[in-house]
């Protein structure tokens, strides 16, 4: 497609005959040298290269229309659980892959033609509209403020303050009936979140097995989760039961035990402590049986087990609160009682 | 006059034209179209990273009503009997349960559901484009502070809306972002406590969250948004678009291609464009696979649980601050998450004070159409590029276990670096980019004044070689000078004529030393003249 077979007269004038503010450039070097010249496009001088834009444009409508039919038959062809390799995607569903592609196609296909059909055939001259300035002008603010004057005047607002104040009044408490109503989101917050479940006496169950413990069934280096004697996964509040009551399970020798009161407080070696992070209240899952490490995975947080489960790095702001275990008559690992602090992130009451 | 009467009914008008007298009747619709029918936009690619927000937010309101047609927001549990058989007999809440159907029991479910997972995705993510393009190229300033305000309260409000929207599925993840939520609640001085028994219904996590969460999620926020997205288009169309300056631009003027049938046709078609490319992304590449997770339970957690990127720098935050705890008088201050809540508002309101900041010390009361180049306010683009900084550093921390077992590094040593980079990070990159706009400010007075490197090497009789430089065009030349600088600021003589010494508040001090800051000596290249040009270019052609 060459410019010679362009008939003469659509030819755009030559570029140097738009002599615009050449002679102000001697004058100003930096003048405005004003909006420069429109440049046609092929589409403004060349019917047939506008004749490809349309037939371009009807294309990419045209794709679209088949590419709805194409979604509408995905819908009905492919089973919903059907999956299918697709290179780079690897086993993905076909319905979803399918659908997506062929609705994205449609709607893509729609943009293309419009921004298409905009950007060669459309006008390209750039035009300039004023801009009026933002604030009104003296005489209408003047006007304006009179009107408001008068309008304020004839309220009698300012003269009458007995309706004044008290209007002021009842607007300022009638929001207060809304925020009373608030009240009933929830609780007051009390001393609930001092207690869990775990009380004296309570056996530790195995959360995997859902039996009771004996410290025989603790090896060295294992961590176990427990959960207090009498919680079901069925009870109507477990998931705010095992929120604060989440404990884990680990046996250290003895002699590696440094905390003493860690040591009073656990059972041949076995130590219990509370699995909801101190920082702001992930469960702990992740335990390194060499250091005695447990690390949060949300925020990484770790605690050394045989030192009382103080914090040595991470966020979180003091050690994890440990459960007082004994063994029962019948052998099995019980609470000696509930936590003595609370389990979980700070709060401000919590002292 | 009864004769011109009939003839006008004689002549019936097209129906398109006798709707729209019907309208215009009752709506004054012809009024509205006069004003902006023909209304002129100017054109830069950067005006359309704001259409991208828009259009995906319009995608979000029409996928998410899809998505409430489906979705249960209960906590009642239940026991699951759908077609996805690893989760069969699994105790779980309805919510949970009703996504797991969107996803694998209703056709065409996934995909709407990852479409508007993906479009929250890239709403936020265009929003936060938009705010540095408009940061960057001061279109924040009179008369356009308050649409920036609207446009902060749309993007704070769409981190909330997105969180409470991922909590919805109720799934092991969310629920675990909405347990550091809890906890970061509870942390707040004095009312915590009562903030989240309220907010919960009780102990976290209760059985009131979803519900809760659902109604903030489809109809409060999203209602708030809806209008002051309306609010900011209005005055979009009231001030007119910015213009970046060049030839034939002025401040009383704005120069494009009118509303229809340009961009009508340009933006209208962007959106299918927008819609197409998110439709093929969810089609793609799964997003929020809540089905891998499994239900929440507060006693279980996956590891590299990550937040929606827009939460990051929050994440990034909690994790990298050092634990510290007060205790006293039986209470606790609880710093350690305290701190970085406060840290989290004060990052997210410098966005919303920074023009009324920056007004200040310029003292500047005109209107501003003329988009600045960043590297014509060097001390703004230094600002903007050291809070992204701050930002981009706090991502990093709250991705820190992914940093770490992606790229073999010690999470320890990754923390300490975030650490001690937040601090460090945004004064270097304030240094750096303030040297490197005043650079760009050099080059672009020696290309006004010696034209441009053609490349040409000459050789003089003498033996010397020159490069040639071709001088600019008036209007490549026109949009390197026609930015405005300012004067920086002084205070005047301290005594005034009598001798008397005047009072000089101390705001007025700061305000002159922030002012000398931002357009002092060395803070800014001064332009070049006409007559440093015409020195340069009357003589012969030395440089």
């Amino acid at each position: 497609m060459s410019t010679q077979e362009i008939p003469e007269e659509n030819l755009p004038s030559g570029q140097g005959e738009t002599a615009h503010g050449a002679v102000k450039v001697a004058e100003d070097p930096f003048a405005d040298p004003g909006l420069p010249a429109h440049k046609p496009r092929i589409q403004d001088i060349d019917e047939r290269a506008a004749k490809r834009s349309e037939r371009t444009v009807a294309l990419l409508f045209t794709v679209s229309m088949l590419s709805t039919i194409g979604f509408i038959a995905s819908f009905v062809i492919f089973p919903i659980n059907h999956i299918v390799y697709i290179w780079p995607f690897g086993h993905i569903s076909s319905l979803n892959f399918s659908l997506g592609m062929t609705l994205g196609l449609a709607l893509f296909c729609i943009g293309a033609g419009a921004v298409h059909w905009a950007r060669t055939l459309m006008s390209d001259v750039e035009t300039a509209q004023e801009r009026h300035p933002i604030e009104a002008t003296p005489e209408v603010k003047t006007k304006v403020m009179e009107d408001f004057r008068e309008g304020a005047a004839e309220s009698q607002l300012g003269r009458r303050k007995l309706i004044r104040n008290t209007m002021f009044g009842a607007l300022a408490m009638v929001p207060l009936s809304g925020v009373v109503l608030l009240r009933e989101l929830g609780p007051l917050p009390e001393d609930k979140l001092r207690h869990t479940l775990w009380a004296r006496g309570k056996m530790l169950i195995n959360q995997n097995t859902n039996e009771p413990l004996r410290p025989e069934d603790v090896a060295v280096g294992s961590l176990t989760f427990a959960i207090p004697e009498g919680l079901e996964e069925s009870d109507h509040n477990f998931n705010t039961e095992i929120a604060k009551a989440a404990l884990m399970i680990v046996r250290l020798q003895p002699g590696d035990i440094k905390d003493k009161q860690e040591l009073e407080w656990s059972h041949e070696g076995i130590v219990a402590y509370s699995k909801i992070c101190t920082h702001v209240g992930c469960p702990i899952s992740l335990y390194e049986q060499q250091t005695h490490h447990v690390l949060c995975p949300c925020h990484q947080s770790t605690f050394d087990l045989a030192d009382g489960a103080r914090v040595i790095f991470g966020p979180a702001g003091h050690a994890l609160p440990q459960l007082r275990i004994g063994v029962n008559d019948e052998g099995y690992l019980e609470a000696l009682g509930d936590f003595e602090e609370p389990v979980g992130p700070a709060f401000w009451e919590r002292g | 006059m009864s004769t011109t009467a009939t003839e006008a009914k004689s002549r019936k008008a097209p129906a398109g034209e006798r709707v729209a007298d019907w309208a215009d009747g009752r709506l004054g619709i012809y009024s509205l179209a006069k004003a902006n029918m023909r209304k002129i936009f100017p054109d830069h690619w950067s005006f359309m990273l704001g259409e991208v927000a828009l259009y995906s937010f319009i995608i979000i309101i029409l996928t998410g009503v899809y998505l409430t047609l489906f979705f249960h927001p209960s906590m009642n549990e239940i026991e699951y009997h759908g077609s996805y058989v690893p989760m069969q007999g699994i105790r779980m809440t309805e919510a949970y349960a009703s996504t797991l159907d969107i996803s694998f029991d209703v056709r065409g479910g996934l995909l709407i559901r990852q479409i508007h997972h993906w479009a929250a995705l890239i709403f936020l993510a265009a929003m936060f484009v938009h705010m540095m393009r408009v940061f960057f190229t001061g279109a924040f300033r009179k008369p356009r502070e308050l649409n920036w305000l609207f446009g902060f309260l749309l993007f704070v409000l769409g981190m909330f809306t997105g969180f409470t929207g991922y909590s919805l599925p109720d799934d092991l993840l969310s629920g675990t972002g909405v347990r550091f939520t809890q906890g970061a609640i509870l942390a707040t001085p004095i009312v915590g406590t009562y903030i989240s028994m309220f907010l919960f219904g009780g102990e976290f996590p209760g059985h009131d969250m979803v519900a809760r969460f659902y109604s903030i999620h489809i109809l409060l926020l999203p209602g708030i948004m809806l209008g002051l997205v309306v609010a900011h288009l209005i005055l979009v169309f009231y001030h007119k678009h910015t213009q970046f300056g060049g030839p034939g631009k002025t401040e009383k003027n704005v120069v494009g291609m009118p509303l229809l049938p340009v961009y009508m046709a340009k933006a209208g078609g962007f959106f299918f464009l927008v819609f197409g490319v998110i439709a093929m992304i969810a089609a793609m590449f799964t997003i929020n696979p809540v089905w891998a997770l499994g239900p929440y339970r507060p006693d279980q957690v996956s590891t590299g649980a990550q937040p929606d990127w827009y939460m990051g720098f929050a994440e990034g935050l909690i994790r990298v601050m050092p634990g510290w705890e007060i205790n006293f008088a039986g209470h606790t201050l609880v710093l350690g998450v305290f701190i970085p809540l406060v840290i989290f508002g004060v990052m997210l309101g410098a966005i919303a004070v920074y023009p009324f900041i920056e007004s200040w010390i310029t003292g500047d009361k005109r209107e501003h159409h003329i988009l600045d180049r960043p590297r014509n306010a060097p001390t703004r683009t230094a600002l903007g590029v050291a809070w992204v900084t701050a930002y981009v550093l706090m991502l990093v921390g709250g991705g820190n276990d992914i940093f770490a077992t992606h790229f073999h590094l010690s999470i320890n040593a990754i923390t300490w670096f975030v650490r001690i980079a937040y601090f460090v990070g945004p004064v270097l990159a304030f240094v750096v980019t303030r040297r490197i706009c005043l650079g760009l400010q050099r080059r672009d007075k020696e290309k006004v004044l010696h034209g441009r490197e053609s490349g040409i090497i000459k050789r003089l009789p003498h033996g010397e070689f020159v490069e040639i430089h071709e001088p600019l065009d008036a209007e490549t030349r026109y949009k390197l000078v026609s930015h405005e600088q300012y004067e920086p600021a002084e205070l005047g003589p301290e005594v005034d004529e009598n001798g008397v010494k005047r009072k000089i508040k101390r705001s007025e001090k700061l305000r002159a030393k922030l002012n000398k800051g931002y357009y002092g000596e060395g803070n800014q290249i001064p332009k070049p003249t006409a007559e440093e040009y015409r020195e340069i270019t009357s003589g012969h052609g030395h440089h």
